[in-house]
């Protein structure tokens, strides 16, 4: 222990050589690493579209057999949600969250029910195909406030467009065995077979407090001990599914079909 | 391995619990034992970061100027941290979904740094080595505990295998709403402690 290690030159360089090698390591590993997050990430994403379109448990698992099955059944599309068009645009490109913190690709939704704060000019669907090369399932991004933060998943819809396949959460931050009932397989069965619109072209699809009394064909049980979380979930499909999300696309392909 | 070694590798566990005696940690503990797969990454997390910020402090003591000492352990255990997560990210994305933010929190975790400060700015980094092992397993060992009795009477299941069946799922047991709920811990940490100084009453603080 030398008493000359104390000096200002001294000290100054050798924080400065900390700091270059702690960067060093840093920048190798986040760099190193980048490919496979972002594998990780996009398998991610492909299960959860596939487990939304029903594709999944026909799948093994696997990563390979989970790429493969998405790769040939589904395409991504990108829409403007305003006309309800398919645009042009490279879906894989798309990004909801950078978009809808950008003004010159979002805007504040009139009437926000969701609680996203902005909404992005387009979004991508994603068409899922059966063998025959029919649109089988269409799965939709939605995204709403829960009770601490927004809740990303996804809505496969069947071709009328209005029948629900499943109701999918990938991502949120409920209270785990509360609000995070949302993962749980159990509720996620009580969603195919509903109905988004009644005849009248209202969103009608809400959770039930209580229970959704068996013959309800737009209603589930809300989640126990989770009122705000089921309300949020409910004000998600409300908005994505009413003028301002994704019904000018669906009333515009309802009657043709998507192709 | 030298018995000197060996001391500071398994004294952590029980004799000089990071949690239990020491009381510090308590922040993440509280977090991230809500399941027991989650607790035991971040173990794994924990103890990596606390052996190698202890190395590497270790080999680099002689030249750490005592000024600025407390800043470099900071960096250095701070890099670590970054790195843990970057690996977590690439090799178990939907762990690191979950853990997410506590991961970056283990560089606030006051094992860590009391370890770099209290042991490897003193000692060799051989056995500073070990030291940082011990204690992340000692930390480790009462997480395990912890999330233990709150993923089994909370959710009913054991690393997400189901033991006591929950109504919501067609079974018979209530899931215990309060064990969910992160400041349980606190409870089962206490008892734990209060445990642990039964059997070795030295540990008890005079008044």
């Amino acid at each position: 222990m030398s008493s000359n290690k104390e000096t200002f030159g001294k000290t100054v360089g050798f924080v400065t050589a900390v700091c270059l090698v702690c960067a060093a390591l840093v920048s190798i590993s986040a760099i190193q690493l980048k490919p496979l997050q972002v594998a990780n990430k996009l398998l991610d994403q492909q299960t959860k579209i596939l487990e939304a379109s029903g594709l999944l448990a026909k799948t093994d698992g696997s990563t390979k057999d989970i790429k493969a099955t998405y790769a040939k059944y589904v395409e991504a599309k990108m829409i403007d949600l305003d006309s309800g068009e398919f645009i042009e645009g490279n879906p894989n490109l798309f990004d909801e969250r950078s978009n809808s913190r950008d003004a010159k690709k979002s805007d504040k939704p009139k009437n926000d029910i969701a609680g996203i704060n902005r909404r992005s000019h387009d979004a991508v669907v994603y068409l899922v195909r059966n063998d025959a090369n029919k649109v089988e399932t269409v799965v939709l991004p939605i995204v709403g406030s829960g009770l601490w933060d927004l809740m990303y998943g996804y809505v496969g819809l069947e071709s009328d467009l209005n029948t629900v396949r499943s109701v999918v959460y990938s991502d949120h931050k409920e209270t785990p065995g509360l609000g995070a009932e949302v993962m749980n397989p159990k509720w996620k069965a009580l969603w195919p077979g509903k109905k988004i619109y009644n005849s009248a072209g209202e969103v009608k699809a809400k959770l039930v407090k209580g229970g959704a009394k068996a013959n309800d064909i737009h209603g589930v049980d809300a989640l126990s001990g989770a009122t705000l979380t089921s309300n949020g979930v409910t004000n998600t499909l409300q908005f994505w599914f009413g003028e301002e999300g994704y019904a000018p696309f669906i009333t515009k392909y309802r009657a043709g079909g998507v192709n | 391995m030298s018995s000197d070694s060996k001391k500071v590798l398994t004294q952590p566990i029980v004799d000089n619990n990071p949690i239990a005696l020491q009381v510090l940690g308590i922040c993440s503990a509280l977090a991230v034992t809500s399941s027991m797969a989650n607790a035991l990454v971040m173990t794994i997390a924990v103890v990596l970061v606390t052996a190698f910020s202890n190395l590497f402090i270790s080999i680099i003591r002689n030249h750490i100027p005592s000024s600025v000492r407390i800043i470099v352990q900071m960096a250095i255990i701070a890099s670590l941290v970054i790195v843990v997560d970057q690996v977590l990210k690439a090799f178990s994305y939907q762990l690191s979904k979950e853990l997410s933010v506590y991961i970056g929190l283990i560089i606030t975790n006051c094992i860590v740094m009391g370890r770099a400060e209290a042991f490897a700015m003193k000692e060799k980094p051989g056995v500073s080595f070990w030291d940082g092992i011990g204690n992340g397993l000692g930390y480790g060992a009462i997480l395990m505990i912890v999330a233990f009795f709150r993923e089994l009477l909370g959710f009913g299941t054991i690393f997400g295998i189901e033991i006591l069946p929950l109504i919501q799922n067609g079974g018979w047991y209530q899931g215990n709403g309060l064990l969910v709920l992160p400041f349980s811990s606190f409870f089962i940490i206490g008892l734990v402690i209060w445990a642990v100084r039964q059997w070795k009453p030295e540990q008890v603080e005079k008044d």
